[in-house]
């Protein structure tokens, strides 16, 4: 099966949105995302980059984290295809796949996402991806829109 | 670095009695869990020749509902000592669960404890499945929206990882399962006794996700099982042959529960500065090992932890892991010689420890002649995980 063109967004809808904990470590990356900024974190002291976020800086141990935009680009570290529906709404979008996308310009920290495309390409370790922002409007139980960070093929 | 007689648990504690109840397909049990670990209790305590009434400890793992206070108040204990719960979920805990049992007799906080773990998911919840709701705050933000929400997805990519690096192929995935299920064919307890597994099975089945086939995951299932921890001195006296401890404990690397799969080294089951110090413990080198029970949540863990371990490097498991190699009793390194989680039930790696304990007793379906080194390995690439090795023989007096 590959993604059809009716289908608003790479997975179905009805998936759960993301949002930041409760006491907002995240909030700052997906505020950045609807402005489709990728922003992650970088200790204000020794600069070294930190994902995920934390409140404190895993190397010099400063709780002076700041927060900084990056390149939207990376490079494919490790992927998956997913072929059993985990989640309800998942039942009419099978396989997909995940792919874990490492970022060098930020000391190599990774993010997971989805890898656009058909679902049942081959997927190749090592190949360069350029960050997608993929816009989810509110709705399905949902209050407010949010935005995933979803990566492409670079030069797709 | 090396440890003192007084920093060490070698030789100063055994399992005196393993059980289990029978073990059913996931969401079949017709009785309670709670009922489950009474009764898994019980015929530990028998086997071990003990009094239930001397029971006074409990340890388990993976946020076992079972709270050791309403099992003590059910079993009418006279006195409890100790109560423990090993931090984490899955079955990164098993061989940790017993490591705290261990720890506890020898400060002499209890004298008899029993590690238990008992599970029907039907009267609770499902592990292989996502929960409801719209809407997943925190790290959970970070995977689970793109589809990366179960067990099986979280270590997939690990594995793919590893594969990618080393140049491992499916079949020695395949090799793992494929030696669980000829084992549970003599173990009349398995779930899978009478279920073969054959290559062309494995292949043709299809895959929850790649590079996981439906056989390389662990089942789900209904059970209970528990053992009796004692004394060395104690345990020679009882029923049943001691399965000395050689060592045991929890270890986890580096930054290994960063979120949004960010762990500094990636492909790996977590175990590498865990396996130094177990062996140290132990007094025993990998060479040492006569048979092993490696937990299996998804077999690509098995191998990773089974490297790990020392049996053979990272590129060579292409040539380990066939199932030749993995069969009791004549193999190179016979592995989960019950069945273990693939094949005789998910009892979240309690039951690999109870095979463990009955190769150094000799009563195994598929026993390996003269064992005297018989370790565990629990829970791959989870945090944190944990390691067990019993002996037959101690080594001591000789």
């Amino acid at each position: 099966m590959t993604t059809s063109s009716d289908q608003k967004y790479y997975l179905p809808e009805g998936m759960p949105a993301p949002a930041a904990n409760v006491d907002g470590l995240e909030a700052p990356f997906w505020e950045a995302a609807q402005r489709h900024e990728l922003l992650v974190q970088q200790c204000n002291d020794c600069r070294t980059y930190q994902w995920g976020p934390e409140w404190l800086c895993h190397n010099c141990l400063s709780f002076d984290m700041g927060w900084v935009e990056i390149e939207s680009r990376g490079t494919i570290f490790s992927w998956e295809r997913a072929w059993y529906p985990v989640h309800p709404a998942l039942q009419k979008g099978l396989p997909y796949i995940v792919v874990l996308i490492e970022l060098e310009q930020a000391g190599n920290i990774r993010m997971v996402g989805n890898l656009l495309g058909d679902p049942e390409q081959e997927v190749v370790i090592g190949a360069k991806v350029q960050a997608v922002f993929e816009d989810h409007a509110a709705g399905d139980g949902v209050d407010e829109p949010y935005t995933l960070v979803q990566w492409s093929l670079a030069g797709s | 670095m090396s440890y003192s007689d007084e920093r060490t648990i070698r030789g100063k504690v055994a399992i005196a009695g393993v059980a289990e109840t029978t073990y059913y397909k996931h969401g079949t049990t017709p009785d309670p869990e709670f009922r489950m670990a009474l009764e898994a209790i019980i015929k530990a305590a028998d086997d071990a020749g003990i009094a239930v009434t001397d029971i006074d400890g409990f340890a388990s793992y993976s946020n076992d509902r079972n709270d050791p206070n309403r099992l003590a108040t059910a079993l009418g204990l006279p006195e409890l000592k100790f109560s423990n719960m090993f931090w984490g979920g899955g079955g990164g805990g098993g061989s940790g669960a017993v490591a705290n049992a261990c720890a506890a007799i020898v400060a002499g906080y209890a004298d008899t404890v029993v590690v238990y773990r008992s599970l029907a998911q039907g009267q609770f919840g499902r592990f292989g499945q996502a929960g409801g709701g719209n809407v997943v705050r925190g790290a959970g933000a970070f995977t689970a929206p793109y589809g990366l929400m179960s067990p099986a997805q979280s270590f997939a990519m690990r594995v793919h990882r590893f594969m990618y690096e080393h140049g491992t192929q499916q079949e020695a995935l395949r090799a793992i399962s494929l030696a669980s299920y000829k084992h549970a064919q003599s173990n009349p307890r398995a779930v899978m006794h009478g279920r073969e597994l054959t290559e062309e099975i494995y292949d043709n089945s299809r895959w929850i996700v790649e590079p996981f086939h439906l056989f390389d995951c662990c089942m789900e299932n209904d059970g209970a099982a528990a053992m009796v921890i004692t004394s060395a001195e104690r345990a020679r006296d009882l029923k049943q042959t001691p399965a000395y401890v050689l060592a045991a404990m929890q270890g986890s690397d580096y930054r290994q529960g960063a979120t949004a799969h960010n762990a500094p080294d990636y492909p790996t089951s977590n175990f590498k500065t865990l396996v130094p110090r177990l062996y140290e413990h132990a007094q025993v080198t990998v060479d040492d090992v006569d048979v092993l029970q490696s937990y299996e949540n998804f077999t690509g863990g098995v191998l990773m932890s089974i490297v790990e371990h020392g049996f053979c490097e990272p590129d060579e498991a292409n040539e380990l892991f066939t199932l030749e190699n993995l069969s009791a009793p004549g193999g190179k390194m016979p592995l989960n010689t019950s069945g273990g989680n693939l094949a005789e039930c998910y009892m979240h790696g309690l039951e690999l420890i109870i095979e463990a304990v009955r190769q150094v007793r000799g009563q195994s379906t598929a026993q390996v002649p003269d064992v005297n080194i018989s370790m565990v390995g629990s829970g791959p690439m989870v945090q944190p995980v944990s390691d067990l090795i019993l002996a037959r023989d101690t080594g001591e007096g000789r």
